[in-house]
């Protein structure tokens, strides 16, 4: 059975799917609180939920769950905290990732201020990643719409010292020694909001994606313009020819077609919702060279929809993904056909799903 | 010292509306007086200032019946036997 997490401006809901092909929904868990990352660690049997919360009075929060949402667990001073000598303060969670199967008890956490945290306790306690946080770049790194966030983490699947991380604004990041040190990995990649040619670093890229068949092939789908690399970040290629607009904020590489990965364009930076009142998602089967409108099943009239950088995910055979208008959609044919699995929830910030 | 907490806050302290805490001399400051409540239960003082020591934006600490901002912030004086009061800002919801 299929569970969808959908983490809301006013808490987490579990959305159910039954043999029918109807869904519950329940929750709101952690109610009232802006729910900006969720993940679903299936590594050793037992399923644990993470949650990056964030309480307007009371703060930042990231809790996990061994009971699917039921009950949540933290340390009293927290799970995630600066340490002292930094002078900084959590503000949201933007990101959690669990390691791969071979690293038992890792997880990685992405946040504001932009910073990569890890965890080895199963995201019970986390330490800050200083090689990234030391980077004298850092201190030029600008704040995005949404903050100065770390909002992608992408694993290498075999060797554990190789990861690309991208940052609203910084851009892409890439370590080859485990996080040790980090270099820029933007070459090719626009930004529109700054003068003159283009920068080494300082892009807002919104999603970075992989398959783990294909390691050193990523897209990305940055503050206008979708690209991808071949070579692991040393140089960006603009992919974004055949969609209707280069602006979007999710990019998802489909885990089970290695050369397919989806955008969600936006019609524009200045309107941020979905062109022409078509709900519709761009695919691409060879690597960016084509893309193709996938729309049955979703919206195509009267629809001025917003997805956000981590409203749309793969997982448990299919795709998901959540507006701001509190809709949620799946697919279990790599987006052929597409069905509504929820409305009327509150804001959706993220999606992940299990089963 | 007494601490009052807002409603929401009583789920991390085991359930208890209000906070004792012990001072060292007759007179303190705010800073003091939720250093204090933070050893005793840092659950609750990590939702009042972050990791920094910083009172959280949204947050009121009220000295009797004043804010503390209106009297200098962390640093404002408490005399023994006063109550404080730790309640969510009208500023802070979001719709």
């Amino acid at each position: 059975m299929t569970t969808v997490f959908a983490g809301t401006s006013k808490g987490l809901f579990v959305l159910r799917g039954d043999d029918e092909g109807g869904w519950s929904v329940e929750g709101p868990a952690l109610q009232g609180q802006m729910v900006d990352a969720v993940a679903a660690d299936e590594r050793g049997g037992n399923t644990r939920l993470l949650a990056g919360a964030y309480a307007e009075q009371w703060g930042p929060s990231l809790l996990h769950s061994d009971d699917t949402g039921a009950t949540w667990s933290e340390p009293e001073k927290g799970a995630l905290r600066f340490p002292d000598d930094t002078d900084a303060a959590l503000v949201r969670v933007w990101q959690i990732l669990p390691g791969r199967d071979d690293e038992p008890g890792l997880v990685w956490a992405g946040v504001e201020p932009a910073a990569l945290f890890r965890s080895d306790d199963r995201g019970e306690t986390f330490e800050l990643v200083r090689g990234l946080w030391d980077h004298p770049h850092r201190a030029t790194w600008e704040p995005g719409g949404g903050g100065l966030g770390l909002h992608s983490i992408v694993r290498h699947p075999t060797d554990p010292a190789r990861m690309w991380v991208a940052i609203s604004t910084g851009g892409v990041y890439r370590t080859v020694d485990g996080g040790s040190t980090w270099e820029p990995a933007n070459r090719g990649i626009r930004a529109d909001f700054m003068p003159g040619p283009e920068p080494e670093y300082g892009q807002c890229v919104h999603k970075i994606d992989a398959h783990p068949d294909e390691p050193k092939v990523l897209f990305a789908q940055n503050h206008g313009g979708v690209y991808r690399s071949d070579d692991g970040g040393d140089r960006w290629h603009d992919i974004g020819p055949g969609l209707p607009s280069d602006f979007g904020f999710p990019m998802v590489v489909d885990p089970e077609r290695a050369g397919t990965a989806m955008v969600i364009p936006l019609a524009s930076d200045e309107y941020r919702c979905t062109a022409g009142g078509r709900c519709r998602v761009f695919r691409t089967r060879d690597r960016g060279a084509t893309w193709e409108p996938l729309g049955e099943g979703l919206p195509q009239r009267n629809a001025h929809l917003t997805i956000l950088r981590d409203g749309f995910s793969a997982g448990a055979g299919g795709l998901w993904f959540g507006t701001r208008t509190g809709e949620v959609f799946g697919s279990i044919d790599g987006g052929d056909h597409w069905f509504e699995v929820a409305r009327h929830l509150p804001p959706v910030l993220c999606v992940r799903a299990c089963g | 010292m007494t601490v009052r907490l807002a409603s929401v806050l009583r789920d991390h302290a085991a359930g208890q509306a209000s906070v004792a805490v012990e001072l060292a001399g007759d007179d303190a400051t705010v800073a003091a007086v939720l250093d204090a409540l933070d050893v005793l239960n840092p659950g609750v003082g990590r939702r009042i200032r972050d990791e920094r020591g910083v009172l959280r934006r949204h947050v009121n600490v009220f000295v009797g019946d004043e804010e503390c901002r209106r009297r200098g912030g962390l640093d404002a004086p408490v005399k023994d036997g006063t109550e404080l009061s730790v309640l969510a800002a009208v500023s802070g919801g979001s719709a």
